[in-house]
């Protein structure tokens, strides 16, 4: 019984936090969109009894999911996302890699001095610092400043709201999500297999590829998911940093519920976006469970 | 016409592998290897022997080129390390932790070094199997490290290290890791292996019996300094200082004044009331000089009856620690010096007769122990 009730716990915590809501979105994906409050029909009728309920149901369809395909809006905003979340998932490896190497190879006394940098910037509003990067690559911003001043340029760059201040926004909020995993591989690397590939005719490089790459692996794999799983569904950066030419499917999600009061068809794209999101996250818990195996 | 005992370093022709000249290496101030001068030769096995920290790990990683000398030159066949990197010496090293890759397998573990030499696919193939038989790990090729147990882990080791044929192989603690029958099999393994291949061996350990079974010559080091080079049983037999007779096997090591001496035998006055040991010098001894007199429990003889021997002394048994094969005896003498007595049980238990608080004589012969300065 204490053993049931034990398992009990997570899978009430599941229900009532995932499948629930879930449910909820999903009716409504299947409902069509009215002018009322809430602005959906059909809405379950409990005093009617079981007539109300044959009515509830025969009033859902999938016109919305059938009109996400007709509308090429959509299916261009989730491959565009797709495309922004695996650019950036990129560029956050290539700047996270060094950093986590340079972390794992400091002295030991200053490695939780590195930890605490790489975290210290969640101290501070998510929010307030997207706001910043506003003010760095803005036209007059300090950027722009800076490398005028430098005589580097003597025109302005456009960098906000283009395509490359939302990877710059990206790489900047989820660089500690690539460095922690990958840092946490490298540490537990052990110096004499690198002197051992060395000794074995390996150049400093080629030992780099063949030792420390292949043993970081599993970081590498985790960072990269954990970069692109919420990137795919980012609203934040791309409404802040990027312009109107940036397709990304949050931000369609986000104009469907609000402007356009849609309800129905933004849960719709909702629903997809989770179904999408459903295949790398499997991946990143196959990951992280060889990872756990290979440990034991 | 006996066959010939293998001992180029008594030959003064013989062109030295390795030669160690004035090589100091320093870490900040500390000197962990000092003004170090020696040679190995071809076909040597070869044993560093020291506790830890004496510089002997260092030396190690100064020939696998890890570590550069602060002054002096270590020289490989003649020609000089010092701008060799790692992976360009003709030195392969076989890691205390084994340092096995763990995403490779045991096949490709051995591959990995004759795949950097660009060597073609069959003749890898044909080395990797032929490191495989040696180290009878046929069965295990295709196993990851963590799927083995230790001693196949040490055995993955050194056909890893051998695979690419080096001029040198240098082992670095390489059985530290195996418990005691295991490490013993192992050491004859090691010789059988290093007499097929010919290959020279440099082996760093602590353990006083391995390098006493392995090697062809030990050197015993303290703080960055060899104290002695000798073949096993010179080192054993005729150690040069109390530290070598102390960190190599059990020893009594008694101080006295030197006497007279009479002929080639010294007489060493060393308690009030107790005749004078005779000994053996190698060296002169003054008059009146300190002098330590050392020798091996197991050439001190325990009697009920006083012997026939002139250099006898009557104690009282103090201690006994018996082994199985052995039995050390802590005889208490009555300036209350103890020596310990070995003697070999190749009788019952019941056959014997010393017991604790017995009197009893230990004696010893005037050629038994070695004579020390320091």
């Amino acid at each position: 019984m204490r053993r049931l009730i034990l398992i009990a716990v997570p899978y009430i915590w599941l229900l009532a936090l995932f499948l629930v809501p879930f449910i909820i979105v999903l009716k409504i994906a299947l409902s069509d969109a009215w002018l009322a409050i809430p602005p959906y029909v059909p809405t379950l009728d409990i005093s009617a009894g079981w007539a109300g309920f044959k009515d509830f149901l025969s009033g859902l369809d999938f016109e919305n999911f059938i009109f996400l395909t007709e509308d090429d809006l959509y299916w261009k905003a989730y491959l565009s996302s797709l495309k922004i979340a695996a650019i950036s998932t990129l560029f956050t490896l290539l700047v996270g890699y060094p950093i986590a190497y340079g972390m794992a190879k400091a002295p030991d006394e200053w490695r939780p001095t590195l930890l605490m940098l790489v975290i210290l910037p969640f101290w501070t509003s998510f929010l307030i610092r997207v706001y910043s990067w506003m003010g760095i690559l803005s036209q007059e911003g300090y950027l722009n400043q800076t490398l005028m001043s430098l005589g580097l340029i003597s025109e302005p760059l456009i960098i906000l709201n283009t395509n490359a201040a939302v990877y710059i926004g990206i790489v900047y909020t989820y660089l500690p999500f690539m460095i922690l995993p990958i840092y946490s591989a490298l540490e537990k690397l052990d110096a004499s297999l690198i002197e051992a590939a060395e000794d074995l005719g390996c150049s400093r490089l080629s030992a780099f590829w063949l030792v420390t790459i292949p043993l970081s692996k599993q970081g590498i794999i985790a960072g990269c998911f954990l970069v692109f799983i919420p990137t795919i569904g980012e609203f934040v950066i791309p409404s802040l940093l990027g312009g109107s030419q940036t397709l990304m499917i949050g931000k369609v999600l986000w104009e469907e519920f609000f402007s356009n009061r849609d309800w129905p068809v933004a849960s719709a794209v909702a629903v997809i976006l989770l179904l999408i999101l459903v295949i790398p996250i499997i991946l990143f818990q196959r990951n992280e469970q060889k990872q756990r195996e290979a440990n034991e | 016409m006996p066959q010939d005992v293998f001992a180029p370093w008594l030959d003064p022709d013989a062109n030295p592998i390795i030669q160690f000249k004035n090589v100091t290496k320093k870490f900040g101030d500390f000197a962990a290897v000092d003004d170090l001068t020696i040679d190995i030769y071809e076909r040597e096995f070869f044993a560093l022997l020291g506790p830890s920290g004496c510089g002997k790990t260092t030396m190690m990683r100064m020939l696998a080129g890890f570590e550069a000398p602060t002054e002096g030159h270590i020289l490989l066949s003649g020609q000089d390390m010092a701008p060799v990197p790692p992976n360009k010496r003709a030195v392969n090293m076989m890691f205390q932790s084994y340092a096995l890759f763990p995403h490779l397998s045991v096949w490709n573990n051995i591959a990995f070094g004759l795949r950097r030499n660009g060597l073609p696919k069959d003749e890898i193939a044909a080395r990797v199997d032929e490191m495989l038989r040696l180290t009878r790990l046929e069965k295990f090729a295709r196993r990851k490290p963590h799927q083995i147990s230790g001693g196949q882990r040490q055995r993955v080791a050194l056909a890893r290290s051998l695979a690419k044929a080096p001029k040198l192989l240098l082992l670095d603690e390489p059985l530290g890791a195996l418990d005691k029958k295991l490490r013993q099999e192992t050491q004859f393994e090691l010789m059988d292996i290093q007499e097929k291949t010919g290959t020279t061996f440099v082996i760093v350990t602590h353990d006083q019996e391995e390098a006493m079974t392995v090697a062809s010559r030990v050197a015993v080091m303290d703080h960055g300094k060899i104290v002695q080079v000798a073949t096993p049983p010179d080192i054993y037999e005729t150690p040069n200082s109390t530290y070598v007779a102390d960190f190599i096997g059990d020893v009594n090591l008694i101080e006295g004044k030197a006497g007279a001496m009479d002929g080639d035998k010294l007489a060493i006055s060393w308690g009030e009331g107790l005749a004078d040991i005779i000994g053996t010098p190698h060296t002169n001894f003054d008059k009146g000089q300190t002098v330590y007199f050392a020798i091996r429990p197991e050439k001190v003889t325990i009697t009920h009856d006083k012997p026939a021997n002139p250099i006898a002394f009557r104690g009282k048994v103090l201690d006994i620690a018996y082994l199985g094969n052995l039995s050390t005896y802590h005889v208490e003498l009555p300036n209350g010096q103890i020596i310990k007595a070995q003697t070999a049980n190749n009788r019952r238990i019941s056959r014997r007769g010393f017991t604790w608080e017995d009197k009893v004589w230990v004696s010893w012969t005037d050629t038994a122990g070695v004579l020390l300065e320091n």
